[in-house]
């Protein structure tokens, strides 16, 4: 090959080459589905594999039973309080006022948690930790607020507006037949609106969640870094039987 | 089947075409090319398929499905990318039990790609985020999220860009307002910024330094909110130029095909969104050539 000859080889290879590295990609046509994952599928065996002892393990944790249940327990049997309202309240005024007293030396005066975050009836049978994890499946703390009068009157006008029952501990109210205030009392003495309560509450209530504004008006916070599913499952853990009802923290009288 | 104008350096590629005229035959490998897009949302811990007595999805999802089908698809174009647009966490005891190292490690195992952070990612804490890490072999990308003053600082990235098959593909990711939807104690300094800026900066970038061919967002905003002032994908999608696909979250939102959006330039683009839990994967195929065939200009698509 000749200087000549090779100067044109380099110069079209050169040539092509740019030609193809600089040729712009351009986007012609667009198609878009969606694919429904189900049994047409088969597993892959090595992902399986990974899977097989986390699932078993959890297995093994949720389904040792803790306690037995004779009857169901449902957040929607009663109007203004509940049986699955009650137990939950109760629990966390159980477990958690230890926690609280031990940080601050003071006790939880009462408890408000919301009605929605019941996730799920308690079926009569075997109690577990599936069963904590299916009432509770969120990672809601339990928080303790301290309020003053004017915000507990703000919560009680809440909970007699409200459609459903939300779960409350250590408080007492009475409404007539019109839903008029008749009393609120607190561990067992009449409510003073001077003084100011402790109220142990979710993370997610005083954080804005159910429209509970009046929490928002909290005078000193203190976590409990307690979940309020491990205190169902703490709950669980010492007692053989477990049964609720619905009683007088929350009635109407004529 | 829909039509979106033509934009691009049609004239440059041209003269580059002529030039190269006489040997078609050594450009041809680069002719044609098809990149497939994969992507799941809010799977929220659901790694296995729901009961076949379940209400709503009986026997639906499941994670190790959901490898044989990405197998399939990787199998059948290897040019698939796979992208995941946030709340990986929460929502079955795997997540409570081992804090997301699960979901993590079967995600590397299926290649994913990268994907963006979700409201529920936080539920662990910036802390509990970051000790999952070591499982993540995917990028977490956001661009709208500082975390300068966090754990997560240089953990996170804006965007990435892959070269696949000769098609540059830049991708960025969108957070949430976490105010008002996690607690401060999760979230930590995590700083929020608005999320439609960010994008107009980073189509930008993708676009005109980058050079990419294909601009993806990963969101993790919310399919649509009636609220004016409140960002969502379909907002984001009127209010950018340059983005061909937003792959959205947050919002459980099933969309039976992706959503067809005209940009702020009146250019057709796609936001789509795949429900939640594993119940659906996402596919979306872009088919390039070099620009070489005839005048004929638009872009076709087929959802």
């Amino acid at each position: 090959m000749d200087l000549k000859n090779k100067h044109f080889v380099i110069i079209t290879t050169l040539m092509f080459s740019l030609g193809c590295k600089e040729s712009v990609p351009i986007l012609r046509n667009i198609e878009g589905q969606r694919i429904q994952i189900n049994y047409t599928s088969s597993p892959k065996d090595s992902i399986e594999n990974i899977i097989a002892p986390f699932r078993n393990r959890i297995n093994q944790v949720l389904d040792s039973v803790l306690a037995y249940a004779p009857i169901a327990i449902s957040k929607t049997d009663g109007t203004l309080n509940s049986p699955a309202g009650n137990l939950m309240a109760d629990i966390v005024m159980q477990e958690v006022n230890p926690v609280f007293k031990a940080r601050t030396g003071k006790n939880i005066d009462f408890v408000l948690l919301n009605h929605g975050s019941i996730r799920s009836i308690i079926s009569a049978g075997n109690i577990s930790e599936r069963t904590a994890y299916e009432i509770m499946p969120f990672e809601n703390s339990v928080v303790i607020a301290e309020l003053d009068g004017k915000a507990i009157r703000a919560m009680v006008s809440f909970l007699i507006k409200s459609s459903v029952p939300h779960p409350i501990a250590g408080i007492q109210i009475i409404v007539d037949k019109n839903k008029s205030l008749q009393a609120v009392n607190i561990q067992g003495k009449p409510f003073d609106e001077n003084k100011t309560y402790y109220v142990a509450t979710s993370d997610y209530l005083i954080t804005g969640g159910d429209k509970m504004d009046f929490l928002k008006e909290h005078i000193s916070l203190t976590d409990s870094d307690y979940l309020i599913r491990n205190a169902l499952i703490d709950y669980f853990k010492k007692i053989d039987t477990l049964t609720a009802a619905t009683d007088n923290r929350f009635i109407q009288i004529n | 089947m829909e039509r979106r104008k033509f934009i691009s350096g049609t004239a440059a590629s041209a003269t580059f075409i002529s030039i190269g005229g006489l040997s078609l035959n050594s450009c041809q490998d680069s002719a044609n090319k098809h990149v497939t897009i994969l992507h799941t949302n809010d799977v929220h811990s659901h790694i296995d398929p729901f009961p076949t007595d379940h209400s709503s999805y009986p026997n639906m999802g499941g994670l190790a499905r959901r490898a044989t089908l990405v197998d399939q698809i990787r199998k059948e174009n290897p040019n698939t990318l796979l992208f995941d647009a946030g709340d990986i966490f929460q929502g079955t005891p795997y997540f409570n039990f081992y804090g997301g190292e699960l979901e993590f490690k079967l995600m590397s195992m299926l290649k994913y790609d990268a994907a963006t952070i979700g409201n529920h990612d936080f539920d662990n804490g910036i802390n509990g985020l970051y000790a999952q890490l070591p499982y993540a072999s995917f990028d977490f990308l956001s661009a709208n999220y500082d975390f300068g003053n966090t754990l997560m600082d240089s953990h996170v990235r804006p965007y990435k860009t892959y070269m696949v098959d000769g098609i540059k593909i830049g991708v960025f990711g969108l957070g949430i307002e976490l105010a008002g939807l996690v607690t401060k104690k999760l979230y930590q300094e995590t700083v929020y910024l608005d999320p439609i800026e960010i994008a107009q900066d980073m189509s930008r970038t993708l676009k005109e330094e980058e050079k990419c061919n294909l601009i993806i967002c990963l969101s993790h905003l919310g399919y649509q909110y009636q609220n004016p002032q409140k960002p969502d994908d379909l907002k984001l999608a009127a209010r950018t130029e340059n983005i061909d696909l937003i792959i959205g979250g947050h919002t459980h939102t099933f969309l039976d095909r992706p959503t067809i959006v005209n940009n702020r330039k009146n250019q057709q683009m796609l936001v789509n969104q795949v429900g939640c839990f594993g119940i659906n994967l996402g596919r979306i195929d872009f088919y390039f050539d070099d620009g070489k065939q005839n005048g004929a200009e638009g872009v076709s698509i087929k959802v």
